[in-house]
């Protein structure tokens, strides 16, 4: 067996290509669930204009393929007059689509929430802003947070849409691979392997904050 | 009770209010001297509910005006309207403790973030309310730990932290299981004996008996009979709080308070 192609050239190949794709996973994920709970607030509770516009947003971004979005922020903008690099086109497409649906997801965690609870805080002198961020948000997010990450391992995964407006992570330094050796089973089997890798310690890691966050009355320890 | 003074701490005037195009309140008025514990009563859907959330604006009424101390509050002026309310305690029939936070946290929420009172000071505060009502020991117990009585008693304790000059009570103990009814009662008289000034809704008739200084008996949006227990209550008065009364009596056993 011909050793030497695995580790002098796929390997190095993937592990280069892994950390690309950190790079774009962290990013998109974090801003990507932060920019979720402000959209998915705003859906929910926000002014009558603020919520029409978030339901056309939401409804734009889960209704158009993730692979129509980058295009258009990469070869569309550039008609503006907008040029984008592939790293920036990348994240920027995958937060605005992760947010999206992370906002549907906050969204239906916060319309759980009881109403007394708002209404106690507001008993207490809490202003609106003041209840949503210290009550009714921490509820909410302990409640969307199973489908929350959910939507971070969808993104670990689509994430390799990004060599497809040429940043090669993880699935394009592969496909280069693929093609100049002719060896497609052996690299897909093996980005497969990593993605899943990447996917278990995901879920490992949401998993032990989900039973960080745990308080006896939501869901089960 | 003794009326320590004789001014208004709270007054509300003409309050109307129409909900899914039925007429709740028609006109309601009364108001609060200082020390004084005033009780709503009357049958289901007259009312009394309502009223108590028109008073902290939970509800806008359509109209009418709420002074406190002899200013007028209005909705619009969020900062004032804020600053009524923490003077306000809310007592709900359903306790609604915040479900994320344990039982001192419950207390001691309002007292950081909207009194901005420091960490350390506020959670000394919500310890001695808690001990006060006496659940001191369950201090780190989240809501869904806490038996009904606890939860109510918790939910005095976070209001009378921001040290409330009114408490507006909506049938505290009508959730409960009657045994645990006791308990809560106990702590609104402690309550009403220290002089605080409260307006509640209830159905215990023993206790309106023994520690209401004024009855107000509500049904249909108004407010139809009003004076103090020993006038209402008495054997032979034709009185509908009478009436009602006695058929309460005839339907459920008072717990000893």
């Amino acid at each position: 067996m011909d050793w030497g192609f695995y580790t002098q050239e796929l390997i190095p190949a993937l592990n280069r290509g892994l950390v690309k794709t950190m790079l774009l996973i962290l990013p998109s994920a974090s801003i990507g669930l932060f920019m979720g709970i402000v959209v998915g607030t705003l859906r929910a509770y926000g002014h009558p204009v603020l919520r029409k516009i978030g339901d056309g947003y939401a409804g734009l971004f889960r209704g158009t393929p993730l692979v129509v979005q980058l295009f258009v922020l990469y070869f569309g903008l550039p008609n503006l007059g907008i040029y984008l690099e592939p790293y920036t086109a990348a994240v920027l497409g995958f937060i605005l689509c992760t947010s999206a649906y992370q906002s549907e997801y906050i969204r239906g965690g916060l319309l759980s929430i009881r109403r007394g609870q708002m209404l106690a805080t507001q008993a207490l002198g809490f202003s609106s802003f003041q209840s949503m961020l210290w009550v009714i948000i921490p509820q909410a997010v302990r409640r969307a947070l199973p489908g929350c990450s959910n939507e971070i391992i969808y993104l670990i995964k689509y994430s390799s849409l990004a060599y497809i407006i040429t940043f090669i992570e993880l699935t394009g330094e592969g496909k280069i691979l693929a093609t100049k050796y002719f060896r497609f089973t052996e690299v897909f089997l093996a980005i497969g392997f990593y993605y899943l890798i990447m996917v278990t310690v995901a879920d490992f890691g949401l998993k032990k904050l989900e039973k960080r966050l745990y308080i006896p009355g939501f869901g089960k320890g | 009770m003794t009326l320590s003074e004789n001014r208004p701490v709270l007054r509300a005037e003409n309050i109307s209010k129409v909900l899914g195009g039925k007429q709740i309140l028609r006109s309601v008025s009364f108001e609060l001297q200082k020390g004084e514990m005033k009780v709503l009563i009357g049958p289901s859907g007259g009312g009394k509910s309502t009223l108590l959330q028109c008073i902290n604006f939970l509800i806008p009424p359509d109209e009418g005006q709420i002074f406190l101390d002899d200013e007028e509050i209005h909705i619009h002026r969020k900062r004032d309207l804020y600053a009524y309310r923490q003077k306000v305690g809310m007592i709900f029939q359903d306790f609604n403790l915040f479900d994320h936070l344990n039982a001192v946290e419950n207390v001691s929420i309002a007292l950081r973030k909207v009194k901005k009172i420091a960490k350390k000071e506020a959670l000394e505060r919500a310890m001695s309310e808690l001990e006060r009502v006496g659940v001191g020991d369950k201090a780190n117990l989240y809501p869904a730990q806490l038996s009904g009585g606890q939860k109510q008693r918790v939910s005095i304790a976070r209001a009378l932290a921001m040290d409330p000059e009114v408490m507006l009570l909506d049938e505290p103990t009508s959730a409960l299981d009657p045994e645990l009814i006791g308990e809560v009662l106990a702590v609104i008289r402690n309550l009403a004996q220290d002089g605080m000034t409260m307006i509640m809704a209830t159905h215990q008739m023993g206790f309106v008996r023994s520690l209401a200084d004024q009855i107000l008996f509500m049904q249909e949006g108004e407010i139809i009979e009003q004076g103090p227990p020993s006038e209402l209550l008495t054997p032979g008065s034709n009185t509908r709080a009478l009436q009602f009364c006695s058929k309460m009596d005839e339907l459920y056993e008072e717990p000893e308070v």
